[in-house]
């Protein structure tokens, strides 16, 4: 076996040094070479998806649907918007300008910042690789992706496809671990895209600050359900069923975390759900082969602390199955589980569904707010003046009413957490705009210049400052014809 | 110390109340604020030039120009626009999800920080802090303890026109800073220079706190003269203005460094020189309409520069200095060494180096060997350079045939890239700096699709990934029975 090549503070530094240069040529700024290269990443999922999803399969034990609609469909979406609209974003964008900076016209343009760092997930390592990968091209800037190394199969699948059919002057993987993340995060770069947890959240951006880079942090959080009695229970739970356990078994970051219900409505809502877990999965869901698996053994263990904490396993109401030797654990829903549980106090990011019940549903706000912004906040209801409390208070990334995790598939709408979930977004222009400086461009005439800018100052001028600043045109031809 | 820790956390203690209380996010709330930071500055524009000038020897008129004027329009455009900026957005959705619908809506952080700078100690401090107010924020102020008096101005008055529980202002230098960076804040938005900019995103790192930076840089200004030669009076009234005429050189879009090619140099001088004299007559010192330098320590670090015996050699103009009375004599230097410590570090005081080159195409090699500053000036009628200059280099903003004047423009942002800083400013721009955008996704309980939902088969794989391509017809068809 070929000894592994190092990757080190040398490397990442020539690394960086060779694709500054490519971008310093201007490699990328062409809208040819961006065209080139996203239809290459579409040829890469027309071409490819086979092995991405047995890579998939491999790495997280994912569900062919889940790996064909949540990874390639997604990412092929994402990139025939992008060819669609690129010249459109690319274009300057025109802005109004007023009495006092006439005659004057300005624009706003948007420029590449340079070269820019992707760092992926493992949960989704497609799609969380390949959609910032997408927006960084798409403005122009030269990429390294370094996918997680706990998804391997996908991160070597992710380098041979990215170097076998993109530009290698301008776009490059780098595999590894911690340490090939650290000597990466020493280098300067124009911008930094992770998706990953809190903690290491801060550990980028703390690094980011030692350049004044830029970053966009995805992140999690606990996002929370609040389900009301007033709701269409069957699709209710269908939903929550599906965007739980249904995407990569809980382990997403808008995953919904726990439900809030009333006291009244939760054994009703506990018997839905069972009953649709049965008809999904089965009499035997930790036996179904419809949901991924837990990623690795050391999660699982996480996962079984939580729910071997004494106050919290004797509150499983379904589930709680575990089988360590394959890292499934069952669709496990819990009661009432103490608020000052582990399981309440980390995001779960896995099969097991806490519900806490209020003994009435305006209760759940305040639930929410006391805690750390989650990424997503979900409500399912039909009342609408509900809907807009919600909507209005809850501070979360994004919020979702009356279904789960849909809104990552929708281009128009900015995906990105808040507070702990994480800072600035991405998905269709969005991204674009996440990977460029957008430069403002005035310009004047040399006509028409005004004694009023310049010293000796008097008061005279000092009025017809205070005229232009007002853009009062009354005040300002007064003292043009000194009539004040 | 002990007592500034407890005022600062009971200080955020009440800011978190209030903000939770819900009283900044009522749009009229706001738009008192603001009304009341104009009358504040309305009722008190003596003692606020007072304050500058004591501070910095700046005249009531450049006072006006510069920071009252730009405040009270700032306030105007903020009451006059607020309804306008605070409505959702609307956003399109894909077919696919009818009747679901998508918005975003601009909410407030939450408790932000503002720290504010001491050569504009009134607009930058006053204008964040508005920005601030119309996102809904509550906002704690610190102000510079540079410019002692228009500090204590600030927080003497503010405490007397606006809401106490929400607007705060602490004075202070470092010490202060750093207790206040070691608490958890919403947002942190710093205008100041980029070695303490490292230090604000590090501290904020700790916190996932989002930052902007408004820092700074090297402005250059590209003199063209074979295109411009007909209007070069004004030319050379604009970089004068831009140079000594706004506190002196000591703001971040100073014209920092001349490039011009070297036949013209001497035409240039020659015309800079009675143009310094007619602004500030014989003895700039005793002008009064040229501003101080802010203290003993930065007159050293001017006069330091000058002590390069290579940069004492390229003196043109000017050279002297009276530390007691912190002046610096407005100076010209003739291509001072690009390796000087004066052409590698922002100038920021009344020393104007010209740097000739053979051709004015080279202009854009040497700019872009310093880091991207935060604005370039071009004044020039080739159409051509216009757009190398555009496309070649990289800077917050760039304005052709004038300086400083982008600042007014509020329909253009105002910040920074790389080294010159992360986020922007101004108009419309300073509601979404202090705002979270948040994506709202309504669904319908009504429609759902048996595709959506587990156990999977080739159906609804098939039907997802027509749907996902917006196949609509294909789908039909499948659902017709009449696909494979």
């Amino acid at each position: 076996m070929a000894a592994k090549k190092v990757f080190g503070s040398a490397e990442a530094s020539n690394l960086v040094t060779e694709l500054r240069r490519s971008f310093d040529d201007g490699v990328t700024r062409g809208y040819e070479w961006r065209v080139t290269q996203l239809k290459k990443l579409m040829i890469i999922c027309d071409n490819h998806e086979p092995e991405i999803v047995a890579a998939l399969r491999d790495d997280l034990g994912k569900p062919e649907l889940e790996s064909s609609v949540y990874e390639v469909s997604l990412l092929r979406n994402s990139i025939k918007l992008a060819l669609k609209q690129l010249k459109n974003w690319m274009a300057p964008e025109k802005a109004k300008t007023s009495l006092t900076t006439f005659p004057a016209s300005a624009e706003i343009v948007s420029e590449p910042l340079g070269v820019v760092l992707v760092i992926s997930a493992w949960n989704y390592p497609f799609l969380l690789s390949i959609d910032p990968v997408i927006g960084a091209i798409s403005a122009g800037n030269a990429v390294v992706l370094k996918p997680s190394e706990l998804a391997p199969a996908s991160s070597a699948l992710l380098t041979k496809l990215l170097e076998q059919y993109l530009d290698p002057s301008a776009v490059r993987v780098v595999e590894g671990a911690v340490t090939e993340t650290s000597a990466l995060l020493e280098q300067k770069w124009d911008k930094i895209f992770y998706t990953g947890s809190s903690k290491i959240g801060r550990v980028i951006m703390a690094a980011a600050a030692k350049h004044l880079t830029p970053v966009v942090l995805e992140l999690g959080g606990k996002s929370p359900v609040v389900v009301d009695s007033d709701t269409d229970l069957k699709v209710t739970v269908r939903r929550i069923i599906v965007g739980k356990w249904g995407c990569n078994n809980g382990q997403a970051c808008i995953s919904p975390d726990y439900i809030l219900t009333t006291k009244e409505y939760a054994p009703k809502l506990i018997d839905a759900m069972k009953l649709e877990l049965e008809k999904f999965y089965g009499k035997n869901p930790i036996e179904s082969k419809d949901m991924s698996r837990i990623v690795n053994s050391n999660h699982f263990d996480r996962l079984s602390k939580l729910l071997d904490e004494k106050e919290v396993s004797d509150k499983i109401v379904y589930g709680g199955e575990k089988d360590r030797e394959n890292l499934k654990i069952a669709p496990t829903i819990l009661l009432d589980v103490p608020l000052d549980s582990l399981i309440m106090s980390e995001e779960i990011f896995g099969p097991l569904l806490p519900i806490l019940t209020l003994n009435n549903l305006e209760e759940s706000f305040d639930v929410i707010r006391s805690r750390p912004k989650p990424l997503a906040a979900y409500l399912f209801t039909h009342n609408k003046k509900l809907k807009e409390r919600f909507a209005a208070t809850v501070s979360a990334g994004g919020i979702v009413v009356n279904d789960i995790a849909v809104h990552l598939a929708l281009h128009t709408l900015p995906f990105g957490g808040v507070g702990e979930s994480g800072m600035g977004a991405y998905h269709g222009k969005f991204s674009f705009d996440a990977f460029s400086h957008k430069k403002a461009v005035l310009y004047r005439s040399l006509f028409g210049d005004s004694a009023v800018r310049y010293p000796p100052y008097s008061r005279g001028k000092l009025r017809l400052l205070k005229a232009l600043v007002d853009s009062n045109i009354f005040d300002l031809f007064k003292v043009l014809l000194g009539l004040a | 110390m002990e007592a500034m820790k407890e005022t600062v956390e009971e200080s955020l203690r009440e800011m978190r109340e209030t903000f939770a209380s819900g009283r900044t996010r009522s749009l009229k709330w706001r738009k008192a604020q603001i009304g009341a930071i104009y009358e504040m500055v309305k009722d008190n524009e003596d003692k606020i030039c007072n304050a500058l000038f004591q501070d910095l020897g700046k005249h009531s008129t450049e006072a006006f120009r510069d920071e009252l004027g730009v405040v009270l329009r700032t306030a105007t455009v903020a009451i006059n626009c607020l309804d306008k900026w605070a409505v959702p957005k609307h956003s399109k959705l894909p077919l696919l999800f009818y009747p679901a619908k998508g918005k975003v809506i601009s909410e407030p952080y939450g408790t932000v920080l503002v720290l504010s700078s001491w050569n504009f100690p009134i607009s930058l401090s006053l204008d964040p802090l508005i920005g601030a107010i119309a996102a809904g924020n509550t906002v704690l102020l610190k102000s510079s303890e540079l410019s002692p008096n228009a500090s204590a101005f600030l927080a003497k008055t503010i405490p007397a026109y606006l809401d106490t529980k929400a607007i705060k202002v602490i004075e202070g230098g470092p010490d202060v800073a750093t207790i206040l960076l070691q608490h958890q804040w919403d947002k942190i938005f710093f205008t100041g220079s980029p070695k303490i900019g490292r230090i604000i995103m590090a501290a904020a790192a700790q916190h996932l706190t989002p930052v902007t930076l408004e820092l700074g840089g090297k402005c250059p200004t590209i003199v063209d003269h074979l295109t411009i030669s007909k209007n070069i009076k004004s030319v050379v009234k604009r970089i004068a203005g831009g140079k000594w005429g706004s506190c002196n050189g000591q703001a971040c879009i100073s014209v920092d460094y001349v490039l011009i090619e070297k036949s013209f140099a001497p035409t240039l001088i020659d015309m800079l020189k009675p143009t310094i004299k007619s602004f500030f007559g014989e003895i700039p010192k005793e002008s009064g309409c040229l501003s101080r330098i802010a203290n003993k320590q930065h007159v050293r670090r001017l006069s330091r520069l000058l002590s390069d015996p290579r940069v004492q050699a390229s003196i043109v103009y000017g050279g002297s200095i009276d530390e007691d009375k912190l002046y610096v004599e407005p100076t010209i230097l003739l291509d001072p060494p690009l390796d000087s410590e004066i052409m590698n570090e922002e100038i920021f005081g009344p020393i104007l180096p010209i740097i000739t080159v053979r051709d004015i195409q080279e202009s854009i090699g040497i700019i872009n060997t310093k880091p991207k500053p935060l604005a370039i000036y071009a004044f020039t009628n080739d159409e051509n350079l216009k757009t190398r200059i555009l496309s070649e280099t990289s800077s917050g903003s760039v304005t052709f045939n004038d300086v400083m004047i982008q600042y007014m423009c509020d329909a253009l942002p105002f910040g920074g890239v790389g080294e010159s800083g992360i986020g922007r400013y101004h108009g419309k721009y300073s509601f979404d700096c202090f705002s979270h955008e948040k994506a709202i996704m309504e669904g319908s309980l009504g429609m759902d699709l048996e595709a959506r939902y587990p156990p999977w088969n080739n159906f609804k794989l098939t039907f997802i990934r027509l749907a996902f391509r917006e196949a609509y017809f294909k789908l039909i068809l499948l659902m017709l029975g009449l696909k494979r």
